[in-house]
């Protein structure tokens, strides 16, 4: 069709292995105490998997501009909004 | 006489919207989806906002107290839910090739999964009340309770939408070149999958 779903079966079940296989990495990670790398290499982990998922199982990689737009905008917002909140707590 | 077929044939170029370009409708609902889940983004980055600011404020306290939840169950709750995401981006493959029955099963698995998620996170829960850790005993656990409340509450309705779409299967509106209900309900369901990519960490992992 022509929003581009042509994702392969196969590519889907790859992406299905990496998602499996980051999560018993991040498992495996938080064993060890690496201070604050801990919570750098978890949220590292987690955006990787969040970006497969969006990218493969959400088709976004072959969306229009419009729907990555869509997709983009409030995650913008979101780090506006920590960002914002963060300062005045910190600061305060 | 002359006006009987043409309006027959009207009426069957009209998809079951108003839109008369299927192309369109499509992609306005997929829109209209992609508007519902930015909202959702905002929704749950409100809690992952007071998350960020309660740790940067207690980390000692969340160091302690995250250490109480139980990271193995967490793991397997990751996996069912990244297996149930599978499940339904095969379903919305399979009906994109005119396999309706197929989805019907692929979708029924995804629901099985919703249960089994749901099942480990009320073991939970009961392990925590058990051990007196409620919502009301410290900010991490108010925040635990609420972030994944709200998640098994998306979880919950998932499971209604995903069962729409069978239904729908069922008596035959599903087809090859009409499969936006289960395309849409699969685009919440991965999101409902996204949110727990990030919930399982932050309270399982690092606290």
């Amino acid at each position: 069709m022509a929003h581009g779903t042509g994702t392969s079966r196969r590519t889907l079940l790859l992406v299905f292995a990496a998602l499996l296989l980051l999560t018993v990495v991040t498992v495996l990670v938080s064993y060890v105490d690496l201070g604050l790398g801990n919570v750098a290499v978890a949220l590292l982990i987690a955006s990787v998997k969040a970006s497969l998922v969006a990218l493969f199982f959400m088709h976004l990689k072959g969306e229009s501009r419009l729907v990555w737009g869509f997709a983009l905008v409030p995650i913008v917002f979101l780090a506006l909004i920590l960002f914002g909140t963060l300062v005045d707590t910190m600061l305060r | 006489m002359a006006t009987g077929p043409r309006r027959r044939e009207t009426a069957m170029s009209v998809p079951a919207t108003e839109h008369h370009d299927p192309a369109v409708a499509f992609e306005s609902a997929k829109l209209g989806v992609w508007t519902f889940l930015a909202t959702e983004v905002l929704l749950f980055g409100a809690l992952f906002t007071a998350y960020t600011v309660f740790r940067m404020k207690y980390p000692e306290m969340f160091r302690v107290e995250h250490a109480k939840l139980d990271r193995v169950l967490g793991a397997v709750n990751t996996v069912v839910l990244i297996t149930s995401s599978l499940m339904v981006v095969l379903g919305v493959d399979a009906i994109k090739r005119g396999k309706a029955r197929l989805l019907e099963a692929y979708f029924g698995a995804t629901i099985l999964l919703a249960a089994v998620f749901l099942f480990v996170k009320y073991t939970e829960y009961a392990a925590k009340f058990h051990h007196g850790l409620y919502p009301r005993t410290n900010l991490f656990f108010s925040l635990y309770f609420m972030m994944t409340g709200l998640h098994g509450i998306h979880v919950l309705i998932g499971m209604g939408l995903l069962s729409y779409v069978i239904v729908l299967s069922r008596r035959g509106r599903l087809s090859a070149s009409y499969s936006t209900p289960a395309e849409m309900s699969g685009l919440y369901w991965h999101f409902v999958d996204l949110v727990w990519i990030y919930l399982f960490p932050l309270l399982y992992l690092i606290g």
